[in-house]
């Protein structure tokens, strides 16, 4: 696993006058961290947009039980053919600021909107200052990231209002919605403004569910805090796990037996079936087409039960763990969940043929909520919302972790951009993923299922990307003193999609917005930490 | 259209008897059947409220709904609005960015009300934990509580049988 250093940008912002330092206490050195100079930060987002790099993720740290005395910030970029390059700067710890990138990449707004909340770090130049995990009620000083603010506070109630974009002008009409949603689904808060049926804008509210997940890592051992990894959006729970365990091990340069890397594949793809074939059905239901959605949950329950009989769990929770996975298959269930997934794919071709023949749903789905790829593109969709609109980043490609290095990924590339395209990519997920399960199954390696996990030094971090089922989840974990975690940093698909949906709802009809929203189906509590 | 009335009769009927399905051996749904009919005319109106779930409690109440479990054939229906609700099923820790929001969703609840916390965040916060600056606490922390439904998340079986407890209580 010990790759060469990745040097690419590193060369690149050399050639533009912008120094770096590699960051030794940073692993993989195929992902490096590279110190930068705080007043260079602007400057070499603006390079990594030049070079057409995407935009990963944004988040702060403390310093590490190695070094007390500075506050950093950290940014990740990707390029499709060199792969991932994380930079940090230190910041002055008594009056952080930071220069604004959003102008750059405005995935990262959001993000550094939530440094403002979290850590207190000042932004210079954002366009956007309101806040956003936080609510109003919380104390302007709350800014629970910091070491000094304990994880018991209890905040005291305080006023205030959030100001929503204003609209004004003949015949439009502001229509609030949540944070309670009239389905089974998850809180948050839109706010549309509408002329007639159509959607002039519409502004989400998130940070309901902000459970501070991210604080609750501090100070847990690799082994506990990969039950709430597996918890910060239950229906990734597997990629979540995933993604957390590899940056520990990536962290401690542990090396996993090819057996388990291929079970925890097998076990991705099960649940990027499973999401993909619920998805598909609840949006055939909300355009009206119930058919479709008593077929896609009964096909959900059958790979459920096989979950349950398998592995003994119906989503796949707490079944990958730091050195390896917690289950092992005999040949007999390796057979019975080979046909089984072949099965699956098999009912939803035929479903999907009947969909394509369902006039009354084509209508609803083909030209609704488009994203043109120029807008894919500068927002940085992630997953199937990206592939339906010219983005195909695809992590089991770009970075090609084990197993999938030795696996040919078929990434579906569409370019439309609107709900009939997510639709298609996700049925042609579900058919990659029922072929990818077929192939690892037929190739079963011998070994162990899991090997000891022992924490890295103090001072010590590692990053990886994985690709759940919405997309790309870019993990960052720094471990302390006495083998615990003092900093777990994730950045959830959802994060960088819920702008999609924003975009893609424009003109679109108030009663298509359902349809929409589970097209993207992001994540809340995935996004809220 | 044929291949949809096709698959439509080639699939059949996959309702079960409730409890066949966890190879339990009780008949849990003629029981919910027989207590809806008794106490709520035939209709018990559910309000699903996720005060802060991981969505995970929400895929299985989700599946409650599917056609191998279809809670509706024993008068249970989840609604849009408390305002029409008899229960409110509530999941995740309560935390403190939906604290009010619960609150009000609770007050707008009807009178007589039933409320039962789903899943082991809704009772104990789980891995979440109590004592933190974002939760508010547990389902009782904040509103009465008439039953708890154990799970990390609560399968189907175990949700019906919760709602079962709760109207019987």
């Amino acid at each position: 696993m010990i790759h060469d250093a990745n040097t690419w940008f590193a060369e690149r912002l050399s050639d533009h006058g912008i120094v770096t330092s590699y960051l030794e206490d940073h692993h993989p050195a195929a992902m490096p961290c590279l110190q930068v100079r705080r007043l260079d930060w602007a400057n070499v987002a603006e390079e990594a947009r030049r070079h057409q790099m995407r935009f990963v993720s944004l988040w702060a740290a403390e310093a590490g039980a190695h070094d007390e005395k500075a506050l950093y910030a950290y940014m990740a970029f990707a390029h499709p053919e060199h792969r991932h390059v994380l930079l940090r700067t230190d910041l002055n710890q008594n009056d952080p600021a930071l220069q604004d990138i959003g102008r750059h990449y405005v995935a990262a707004v959001r993000m550094q909107r939530s440094l403002q909340d979290m850590f207190g770090i000042r932004v210079e130049g954002l366009a956007d200052t309101r806040q956003w995990l936080k609510h109003e009620h919380w104390p302007d000083d709350a800014h629970p990231m910091r070491r000094d603010f304990p994880a018991t506070t209890r905040m005291q109630e305080s006023d205030g209002e959030y100001a929503f974009i204003r609209a004004e002008g003949d015949g439009v009409y502001e229509y609030p919605v949540g944070p309670v949603h009239a389905g089974i689904i998850e809180p948050g808060h839109f706010r549309f403004h509408a002329v007639g049926e159509k959607i002039l804008n519409m502004e989400e509210r998130l940070g309901y569910v902000h459970k501070g997940v991210e604080k609750r890592f501090e100070g847990l051992t690799a082994a506990e805090g990969v039950r709430l990894a597996g918890r910060i959006s239950g229906d990734s729970t597997v990629a979540h796990a995933w993604a957390f365990c590899q940056a520990c091990e990536n962290a401690a340069y542990l090396e996993l037996p090819a057996y388990a890397v291929t079970l925890r594949a097998i076990l991705c793809e099960r649940e990027r079936m499973a999401n993909h074939i619920g998805d598909i059905g609840a949006i055939c239901n909300d355009g009206g087409f119930a058919f479709m959605h008593v077929q896609m949950q009964r096909l959900r329950e059958e790979m459920a039960r096989m979950h349950r009989d398998i592995f003994g769990h119906r989503l796949l929770m707490d079944l990958i763990v730091p050195g390896g996975v917690a289950c092992r298959l005999s040949s007999e269930t390796a057979a019975v969940l080979a046909e089984d997934s072949r099965r699956m794919a098999a009912e939803v071709e035929q479903l999907r043929s009947i969909y394509a023949d369902h006039p009354s749903i084509q209508e609803r789905v083909i030209g609704s909520g488009t994203v043109s790829v120029e807008d894919a593109t500068s927002v940085g969709l992630l997953g199937y919302a990206g592939r339906a609109s010219g983005v195909y980043a695809d992590e089991r490609v770009e970075e090609a972790y084990p197993p999938y290095d030795k696996l040919n990924v078929r990434v579906p590339r569409g370019e439309f951009g609107d709900v009939a395209t997510r639709v298609w990519v996700r049925f042609e997920e579900v058919a990659e993923s029922a072929r990818l399960i077929c192939e690892l199954l037929q190739a079963l390696p011998e070994g162990a299922e899991r090997v000891e996990f022992n924490a890295p030094e103090a001072g010590i971090s590692g990053f990886d990307a994985i690709e759940g089922w919405r997309g790309e989840i870019a993990a960052w974990v720094r471990f302390g003193r006495n083998g615990v975690i003092d900093r777990y940093a994730v950045r959830d698909p959802s994060e960088i999609n819920w702008l999609g949906l924003e975009l893609a709802v424009r003109e679109v009809p108030v009663p298509d917005f359902p349809l929409n929203n589970k097209s993207f189906n992001c994540s809340y509590s995935g996004n809220d930490l | 259209m044929i291949g949809l009335f096709t698959k439509i009769i080639q699939t059949g009927k996959r309702a079960e008897a409730l409890g066949e399905a966890e190879h339990a051996t009780e008949l849990l749904g003629e029981q919910l059947g027989a207590a809806i009919r008794k106490k709520f005319q035939g209709s018990l109106a559910i309000r699903e409220v996720d005060a802060g779930s991981c969505n995970g409690c929400e895929l299985e109440i989700i599946a409650a709904n599917n056609c191998y479990y279809d809670l509706e054939r024993f008068g249970v229906h989840f609604v849009p609005s408390p305002r029409f609700a008899d229960m409110l099923l509530v999941t995740g820790p309560v935390t403190r960015n939906m604290e009010t929001a619960l609150k009000m969703t609770y007050e707008a609840t009807p009178n007589p009300k039933l409320v039962v916390a789903a899943g082991d965040c809704a009772i104990n916060c789980g891995v979440f934990g109590k004592d933190h600056y974002a939760i508010a606490g547990s389902v009782a922390d904040i509103i009465p509580v008439d039953a708890v439904i154990h799970g990390c998340p609560p399968t189907p079986t175990d949700i019906i049988r919760g709602i079962l407890q709760a109207i019987e209580a």
